[in-house]
C-alpha cells in the first residue's frame, strides 16, 4: 500500500505574526517558515503505519513556492520515501489544492491520504474534506487514533462530545488532529539520506488545474487588543454588565 | 521559558560571515550543503527547545542527591539525552562508516551551542562524553576504542575528565594520585579527584573516567604525569560489564549554579582494587589530556556566550514591555503615559553592551570552531598547519574573554529587570549563577592570561600571532573600501598596532628572563587581545553586511548590526590604548604590593 501525505509550508508556529502595513496580508519577508505542525503529525502517522509493516511507500507532496522543497526535505528526513513539489508562487486555495491532489492520487494510486486537519496559517480546515468529496472516498477527520484493518481503517475522531470511531473502507482520506501522535525529529543520518531521495518538480498546469483565486481578501487586521478588566461592586452590576455590555446573557 | 538564540544572527554568522558553504570543496564535507546544515541546526533547535529548555529551572531547583549511595536526578535529564543521542548528535562528527555524519566541527559547535543555551547542566554530561570519546579515539589503542569509546558513542556509557585533586586544582604539576604497575598489565590507581563533573550518576550503565596520575618513580612535575582509563565498572573482554572497579563517590559538591550536573569528590582505590589502563605512552598524559581540555575550553566559551545570549534576549523582551517612567523629551510630564523602559538611554546602553559582547563573542567562537575544520581537512596548501596554530592561539581568548564579558552581560540583564531580576521568579538570576562558573573551570582567567601571553603568543617567534594580525589587516583593507566603515577600519588598525607593539615588547622581556614583570598583567593583556579580536569580528560582520549584495538584509537587521559595531568601537575598544600603556611600561604596582601590607 502507498500512503500520500500532503504537507504545507507555513509561517513557523513560534513567530509572532505581524500584519502588513497595507492590511493586505501578513508579513512573510524574512520570516521563518516551517512545516505545518498538523502535517508533521500526518507524516509521523504514515511512518508508523509503514514501520508496522502495513505500507510500502510514503509519498509526500507540497504545493507552493520553490522553498517548499525544504519542507519536503524535512518530511524525507523524517523518513518519507519520495517527494513531489507542485511549484507555484500563487496563493492556492483549498479547492485548487484538493483538485491537484486528486490528480496526483490518480497517478500514484495510494490507498490512504493522510493530511493535517488544517494549516495554521489560514485555518481553513477544508482540503481533506474537499479531496474526499472530489475522489468520492470516505473520510475520517480530526483523527486521534488510526487503526488499519483488512481493507478498512478505523479512525477515532475528536468531536465536541468526546471521541467517535468510524470505520472506513479503503481507499480513504484521514486528517490528523493534535493528539494523534508526537512527531519524531529528523535525525542526522536521515537528513543526509534525504538528500538522495527523489524529489520531482511539477506545476499546477501539469495536472490541468487552474489555481486562480475564487475568494477576495478584503482586509487583514490584528485582533482587537484585550481591554483591561474592572472590579464590579456587586452581583447586580455584574449581571447588568454581562447583559448590556458583553451581550453574553 | 527563555529564548535560546536569534536564529537570523546564527545564520548570518555561519553562512554569510564565515561562508561555511565553502566547505563543499573539502572532500570530507562534499556531501554537505546549506540545506543539510540548516536541517541539522533545526533538529538541534527543536530538541533543545522541547527536551532541554523545558527542565532548565526544574533541574536547578532539584539538585542531585544521594539515596542509598546512588545519585538521584530528575528523569527529564535522561530523556533529553536519549533524544540527543538518538538524533545522532553524539557521533555527528564521526565517519560515515562509524555511523557518523561527518558533520563539520563548526556546525557541531553551533548545535551544541543551542543545547547548552537551552540547558547548560543537562548538556554538560553529553559534552564531557563527546570530549572523552574523542580523546580515546585520538590516543587510545584499538582494544580501548572497542571497550570504552564505542559504548560512549552508542550512549551506553558516559565519560569524564579527572584532573584536579583537593590540594591541586590549577596546579596539575602537584597531583598525587598514584598508578602502580601490575604483572597483569593494568595499573592500580590510588588517589582522590575533586570537582569531577558528571563523576557519578545512574544515567548510563558505566562511567569512563580519564584520570591523570603518576606512575611510581615518574619524574617530578608535569613531565611525570600519565593518563589512564578508569571505568566505574570493569569491562570484560566480550564487552560485558564486570566487577565494581573501586571508584567511590565520596561526596557531591553543592554549587552556586550548574546544579543539574553532579560535581563530585571521587576516591580511586580505597579498597586497593582500582584498575587503570594506560593511554598511549607513560609520562605523556598531560599532552593527551589537553586534546580534551582544549575542546572543553572552547565549550566553556560557548556556554558562557549562550547564557549571555539568553539573558540578552530575555531582558530585551522585558525592556520592550515593562512600562516605567516618562520620556525626558516630554519634560517628564506626569500626565503623559509611562514608556517602555527600552526608551531610556541607560537601558538601551545595557542592551547594546550585552549584544555587543554576546554576538561578538559568538562570532569569534564560530570562527575558532571553523579553524578546527580547516586544521583537519583543508585542501589548501599550508592552511591545515596555520589553522591549527591560530586555534591554539585564540583558545584562551574564546574561553576567558567570553566568560568574563558574557557573565557581565548576565549581570546587565539582571539589572534591566531591577528588583524582579534579583528574584527567583525570573530567569536572569539563574543564568547569572550558571554563568559564574565559566571564568573558573577548565583554567581560570588568570591561567588563560598566562597561557596566552606566556605560551601561545611567543610560540614559534610569534608566528601564529603575526598571522592573526595579517587576517585582521585583510578585513581592515576591505572595510576601507566602504565609506561608512573607514573610521572603524582606521581604529582597528590603530588598536591592533598597539597590541602588536606591546606583544613584541613583552616577548622580548620574557626572552630576557624578566618573566615576573612581563607576565604580571597577563589578564589585562588577555582583555586587550579579546577587545581587538572581538572588535575585528564586529568589523567583519559590518563588512559582510555591505558585501552581501545577493541577499539584502532587512533594514532593522542591517542597522542593528552596524550600530552594535559602532557601540563596540566607541565605548568598549577605547580601553585598549590605556591598557596597552600599562602593559607596555610593564607596570609593577601589583607585584610590588607586599603580603603584609594588606
Amino acid at each position: 500500500m502507498k500512503i500520500l501525505v500532503p504537507v504545507k509550508r507555513v509561517i513557523d508556529y513560534n513567530v509572532k505574526v505581524r500584519v502588513k502595513a497595507d492590511n493586505t496580508g501578513v508579513e512573510l519577508a524574512n520570516v521563518k517558515m516551517s512545516m505545518n505542525p498538523f502535517d508533521e503529525i500526518a507524516v509521523e502517522e504514515a511512518l508508523r503505519i509503514k514501520e508496522a509493516g502495513n505500507a510500502e511507500e510514503i509519498i509526500v507532496v507540497s504545493i507552493g513556492p520553490a522553498q517548499a522543497q525544504e519542507t519536503l526535505r524535512t518530511a524525507l528526513a523524517m523518513g518519507a520515501d519520495r517527494a513531489i513539489l507542485v511549484k507555484t508562487d500563487d496563493l492556492v486555495e483549498p479547492l485548487a489544492v484538493a483538485k491537484i491532489l486528486k490528480a496526483i492520487v490518480a497517478e500514484e494510486t495510494p490507498e490512504l491520504v493522510i493530511l493535517g486537519k488544517q494549516a495554521i496559517d489560514d485555518d481553513c480546515n477544508q482540503t481533506g474534506q474537499m479531496l474526499a468529496a472530489l475522489l468520492e472516498w470516505p473520510q475520517g477527520t480530526f483523527a486521534s487514533e488510526v487503526k488499519l484493518g483488512e481493507g478498512t481503517v478505523n479512525v477515532t475522531r475528536e468531536v465536541d462530545g468526546g471521541l467517535e470511531t468510524v470505520k472506513l473502507t479503503l481507499p480513504a482520506v484521514v486528517t490528523a488532529d493534535l493528539r494523534l501522535n508526537e512527531p519524531r525529529y529528523a535525525s542526522l543520518p536521515n537528513i543526509m539520506k534525504a538528500k538522495r531521495k527523489p524529489l520531482d518538480t511539477k506545476e499546477p498546469s501539469d495536472y490541468g488545474v487552474d489555481t486562480a483565486r475564487r475568494l477576495t481578501t478584503l482586509k487583514v487586521e490584528e485582533p482587537a487588543k484585550r481591554a483591561s478588566g474592572i472590579i464590579v461592586e456587586n452581583i447586580a452590576e455584574l449581571v447588568t454588565k454581562l447583559r448590556d455590555e458583553a451581550g453574553v446573557i | 521559558m527563555h529564548a535560546i538564540i536569534d536564529r537570523k544572527d546564527l545564520d548570518f554568522l555561519l553562512f554569510d560571515v564565515l561562508k561555511i558553504e565553502e566547505f563543499s570543496s573539502y572532500e570530507r564535507y562534499s556531501d554537505h550543503d546549506r540545506e543539510v546544515y540548516t536541517a541539522t541546526i533545526q533538529t538541534a533547535y527543536d530538541i533543545a527547545a522541547d527536551k532541554f529548555l523545558t527542565h532548565y529551572v526544574k533541574a536547578d531547583q532539584n539538585e542531585p542527591h544521594l539515596i542509598d549511595g546512588k545519585v538521584k536526578l530528575i528523569p527529564e535529564i535522561g530523556e533529553a539525552h536519549e533524544e540527543y543521542i538518538g538524533a545522532g548528535f553524539l557521533s555527528a562528527g564521526r565517519d560515515y562508516d562509524d555511523d557518523g555524519t561527518q558533520l563539520p566541527f563548526v556546525i557541531q559547535t553551533a548545535c551544541n551551542a543551542l543545547f547548552t543555551g537551552a540547558n547548560v547542566s543537562s548538556f554538560g554530561y553529553l559534552g564531557l562524553s563527546q570530549g572523552n570519546a574523542s580523546l580515546i579515539d585520538a590516543y587510545g589503542d584499538d582494544e580501548q576504542k572497542r571497550l570504552y569509546m564505542e559504548p560512549i558513542y552508542d550512549g551506553l556509557y558516559s565519560g569524564t575528565m579527572c584532573l584536579s585533586e583537593p590540594q591541586a586544582g590549577s596546579s596539575l604539576a602537584d597531583i598525587k594520585t598514584k598508578a602502580i604497575p601490575t604483572e597483569e598489565g593494568h595499573y592500580k590507581i590510588d588517589g582522590a579527584k575533586m570537582w569531577i563533573s558528571a563523576g557519578d550518576h545512574e544515567l548510563t550503565e558505566n562511567i569512563i573516567h580519564l584520570v591523570l596520575a603518576r606512575i611510581d618513580g615518574a619524574p617530578e612535575g608535569s613531565k611525570g604525569i600519565s593518563l589512564f582509563i578508569v571505568p566505574k565498572y570493569r569491562v570484560q573482554e566480550n564487552g560485558e560489564i564486570g566487577d565494581f572497579n573501586d571508584v567511590t563517590l565520596a561526596g557531591l559538591n553543592h554549587k552556586m549554579g550548574h546544579r543539574g550536573i553532579t560535581n563530585c569528590f571521587l576516591k580511586f582505590g580505597e579498597q586497593g582494587d582500582c584498575h587503570g589502563y594506560l593511554v598511549g605512552e607513560a609520562n605523556s598524559g598531560l599532552r593527551y589530556m589537553f586534546h580534551m581540555m582544549n575542546h572543553a575550553r572552547i565549550a566553556v566559551g560557548c556556554s558562557a556566550i549562550m547564557l549571555g545570549y539568553a539573558g540578552y534576549l530575555y531582558s530585551l523582551e522585558y525592556a520592550k514591555e515593562r512600562l516605567q517612567g516618562r520620556a525626558l523629551s516630554k519634560g517628564k510630564d506626569p500626565s503623559s503615559p509611562p514608556v517602555p523602559i527600552i526608551k531610556h538611554a541607560d537601558v538601551k546602553r545595557m542592551l547594546l553592551q550585552q549584544r555587543s559582547y554576546v554576538q561578538g563573542a559568538l562570532a569569534l567562537l564560530l570562527w575558532a570552531a571553523k579553524l578546527e575544520d580547516q586544521a583537519k581537512y583543508s585542501p589548501m596548501p599550508g592552511e591545515q598547519k596555520k589553522s591549527a596554530k591560530l586555534l591554539a592561539l585564540v583558545t584562551p581568548v574564546v574561553k576567558s574573554w567570553s566568560s568574563e564579558y558574557c557573565l557581565k552581560a548576565n549581570e546587565l540583564a539582571l539589572q534591566i529587570l531591577g528588583g524582579y531580576g534579583y528574584t527567583r521568579e525570573y530567569i536572569c538570576e539563574q543564568l547569572y549563577r550558571d554563568n559564574r562558573l565559566n571564568p573558573i573551570h577548565e583554567g581560570t582567567t588568570g591561567i588563560q592570561g598566562l597561557t596566552l601571553l606566556g605560551n601561545q603568543v611567543p610560540a614559534d617567534g610569534g608566528k601564529a600571532f603575526f598571522e592573526l594580525l595579517e587576517e585582521i589587516q585583510s578585513t581592515i583593507h576591505t572595510a576601507e573600501q566602504h565609506e561608512n566603515l573607514k573610521l572603524y577600519a582606521q581604529l582597528l588598525a590603530e588598536y591592533s598596532g598597539l597590541l602588536k607593539e606591546v606583544s613584541i615588547k613583552l616577548i622580548g622581556a620574557m626572552s630576557n628572563g624578566d618573566l615576573e614583570k612581563a607576565l604580571c598583567n597577563s589578564s589585562l593583556y588577555l582583555d586587550s587581545f579579546g577587545l581587538v579580536t572581538v572588535g575585528w569580528m564586529w568589523l567583519k560582520q559590518a563588512v559582510t553586511l555591505h558585501e552581501q549584495k545577493s541577499a539584502p538584509y532587512d533594514e532593522d537587521f542591517f542597522n542593528g548590526k552596524l550600530h552594535t559595531c559602532a557601540y563596540f568601537f566607541n565605548y568598549e575598544m577605547v580601553r585598549i590604548p590605556t591598557q596597552c600603556e600599562i602593559l607596555s611600561k610593564m607596570d609593577h604596582t601589583i607585584i610590588d604590593m607586599q603580603e603584609n601590607w594588606f
